[in-house]
């Protein structure tokens, strides 16, 4: 068993800090009964003064210009759950220990994501793009890990003896002891683990109770530690509070981003793709706003997925500032991972042809990106249809002697002399072709095309009508 | 290493030939293709293409590369184009239709928006695109989108030549006498050809009849009686 103890000390903060950038002074306040301090400041406001357990007030006049909002318990657990599910793509075993860490079993996961060394640092690099600090540990107990990544000391023991020579060092607040305990422990000066490792434990047990004892024994190893695991949800939903009410697309993008490497991870832990997402800008007393994304094809591509918000947004102008940005991926399909491959292969160019359809439908509007096919139909205006991109163009006969451009409507030509004219008389090269046909819808037709050319040597497919005007009609160009 | 083998080299230019392209997709005319660098249109880059007027074959020179493209199952752009492309005509040239992207903006700036995701999106083997007002930063970008991902850009003009471009091609086509006149206004590796005379539309079949004014139709009916 090994086990990654990931600690978010600051998570109070990022709850709300996720949202913004680092250079305005913010605190996250906690208010116990009449009391209330500062319990999590960001670097701008340290700088400033600012520290934890500061009451408000006093803080304030450090900083005038600091943000202070009130500590969020529900969103913390919240964001708790998301990031186990997010970390769910590196082990199946996670669990949550709150109120602010996330475990992770790797002993298995090691030989796939190519020793540890390499998972810790996709994992540390993955929760960077989240937007949380945390402290990473990776000890053989879960218990060990957490004490070491509480006592801010990222090291990686793979073995017992190495953990019990570890252990040793450290403070024994890790252990979080009452506040008797710990007392006790000052007064006969007990400063870490070694030091109370040397007491006599039934002395210990008499004093301190036997929890503490247990604890020792269960980070060494010598009792069982059994740790719930997380399941992750079958339905994805997260929220993201905005510090301060925004409006421009960018400062939208750099919040909406981070849900989008959230949605993610939660979409690769449980091998699906979204393929409809809708985010719900909420506004100060109004209805929401909603931008729901449709995709070709199931995907969780974060990069892709931001370019197509990204198109949107630039779109579709806000009525007015947004407090929280919410997402919801309404449609999530089974989506099985691609196998690596050497060479560029054909699941390669489908996956980016689906990715640049969506891009650009997303600025252009989906009428503004169309496939062509075929249509079984004589009539020339009828042989074609314009459809979704990339559908199976089922038809298969060929005409020859056909335009590359075919007009809209036909236009009306001129005559000189019972000749037609298009920028000069015209020359018939070839013809008539006879077509003749839809009476059974009521556009039919009666028409003799024939190919021609003007003065100026362009190629034209015009036609005559066969009714008793026979006007002449200009169809195409042979371009 | 002989001089022989230093003078065949890739890297190396003689200044009597056409440079010698390593990609380049054929054009389909064996008379355009031996006078192009490579011997086709050039890949990752831009030729420009100068039509007198519409309708003297401007896409027909392009439609059996885009073929070939499509059937090797890369993806066909279409952007901004004068008319709709008529499917049946499209497909009788070869062209599969699921790969062929019909995309229409409703402004110039889209227009070279759309054509510089088409280049860069890693699918599409050739993006078409009218465009004829366009300045020389834009060309640029796109030059550079299409280096990018290999993708070849066919840029149609119309008949006034900008004076200096960095496209890799540029070419001029009229019609004379049913035949198609390409003249290369620029290649890589310089040098400039006599203009090219292809038949592109074959010689029609010169036997018109004449339509006779249509008559007025008798009821069947009476005919039949």
């Amino acid at each position: 068993m090994l086990w990654l103890a990931l600690r978010f000390a600051s998570l109070p903060l990022e709850v709300y800090a996720r949202a913004v950038r680092a250079s305005d002074p913010l605190a996250v306040v906690s208010s116990t009964g009449t009391q209330a301090e500062i319990v999590a400041c960001n670097d701008c406001a340290r700088r400033r003064g600012v520290k934890q357990g500061m009451p408000p007030a006093a803080a304030s006049a450090l900083a005038s210009d600091l943000q202070v909002v009130p500590r969020d318990v529900a969103a913390e657990s919240a964001a708790l759950e998301r990031i186990a599910a997010w970390a769910i793509q590196f082990t199946p075993a996670v669990s949550i220990a709150p109120p602010g860490e996330v475990l992770l079993e790797i002993a298995g996961s090691l030989a796939i994501f190519g020793g540890l060394k390499r998972l810790w640092r996709e994992v540390s690099e993955g929760l960077r793009a989240l937007g949380y600090a945390a402290t990473i540990a990776c000890a053989p107990t879960p218990l060990a890990a957490q004490w070491f990544a509480r006592a801010g000391s990222s090291v990686r023991l793979r073995n017992s003896d190495a953990l019990r020579a570890g252990l040793a060092e450290l403070p024994i607040e890790v252990m979080q002891p009452s506040p008797d305990a710990l007392g006790l422990l000052q007064n006969i000066g007990a400063r870490t683990l070694s030091d109370y490792l040397a007491l006599p434990r039934d002395g210990m047990a008499r004093r301190l109770g036997q929890a503490l004892l247990d604890d020792v024994d269960r980070a060494l190893g010598r009792l069982p530690d059994p740790r719930p695991f997380f399941t992750p949800p079958t339905f994805f939903k997260a929220s993201q509070p905005l510090p301060a009410p925004a409006q421009e697309a960018e400062m939208l993008l750099f919040a909406a981003r981070r849900l989008l490497v959230e949605l993610c991870g939660y979409l690769s832990a449980t091998a699906s793709g979204a393929q409809r997402l809708t985010f719900s800008f909420s506004h100060h007393g109004r209805e929401p706003t909603r931008v729901t994304l449709s995709l070709v094809s199931a995907t969780r591509d974060a990069d892709h997925l931001t370019n197509v918000l990204r198109e949107r947004l630039e779109r579709t102008a806000l009525p007015c500032p947004a407090t929280d940005i919410a997402l919801e991926s309404e449609l999530l399909l089974p989506l099985a991972s691609r196998n690596l491959s050497l060479l560029p292969d054909a699941g390669q160019d489908e996956e980016a042809a689906a990715q640049l359809i969506e891009r650009l439908r997303a600025r252009l509007g989906d009428e503004a990106v169309l496939g062509l096919k075929r249509f079984a139909d004589h009539r020339p205006e009828y042989a074609w249809r314009p459809c979704q991109p990339g559908n199976k163009d089922t038809s298969t006969g060929l005409v020859a002697g056909r335009p590359l451009w075919l007009l809209a409507q036909p236009r009306s030509l001129g005559e000189d002399a019972a000749a037609p004219c298009y920028d000069g008389r015209l020359t018939l090269l070839a013809g008539p072709e006879r077509i003749e046909a839809g009476w059974w819808d009521g556009h039919d037709i009666t028409r003799d095309y024939f190919v021609a050319s003007n003065p100026n040597e362009a190629l034209l497919w015009i036609y005559r009508e066969r009714d008793p005007g026979g006007r002449w009609f200009l169809h195409g160009f042979f371009a | 290493m002989g001089l022989e083998a230093v003078l065949n080299h890739p890297a190396v230019w003689r200044g009597n030939e056409c440079a010698r392209v390593a990609f380049a997709v054929p054009t389909g005319f064996a008379e355009l293709d031996a006078q192009l660098p490579g011997g086709g249109w050039p890949t990752g880059a831009i030729t420009e293409i100068y039509a007198e007027r519409a309708g003297v074959g401007e896409m027909k020179l392009t439609v059996t590369a885009a073929a070939r493209l499509t059937q090797e199952g890369r993806w066909l752009s279409v952007i901004a184009p004068p008319h709709v492309p008529y499917a049946p005509a499209l497909a009788s040239h070869g062209i599969r239709l699921e790969r062929l992207l019909l995309i229409q903006p409703g402004s110039v700036e889209d227009n070279l928006w759309a054509a510089e995701q088409a280049l860069r999106a890693s699918c599409c083997g050739a993006v078409l695109l009218w465009q004829d007002h366009i300045n020389e930063r834009a060309l640029r970008r796109l030059q550079l989108a299409a280096e990018s991902a290999s993708t070849s850009l066919f840029l149609f003009r119309s008949a006034r030549v900008a004076p200096a471009s960095p496209a890799a091609l540029r070419l001029h086509v009229s019609r004379v006498q049913g035949r198609t006149i390409v003249r290369i206004l620029k290649r890589r590796g310089g040098g400039l050809p006599a203009p090219i005379t292809l038949d592109l539309h074959g010689t029609p079949v010169s036997r018109v009849r004449r339509p006779a004014a249509p008559r007025v139709r008798e009821p069947l009916l009476t005919a039949l009686f």
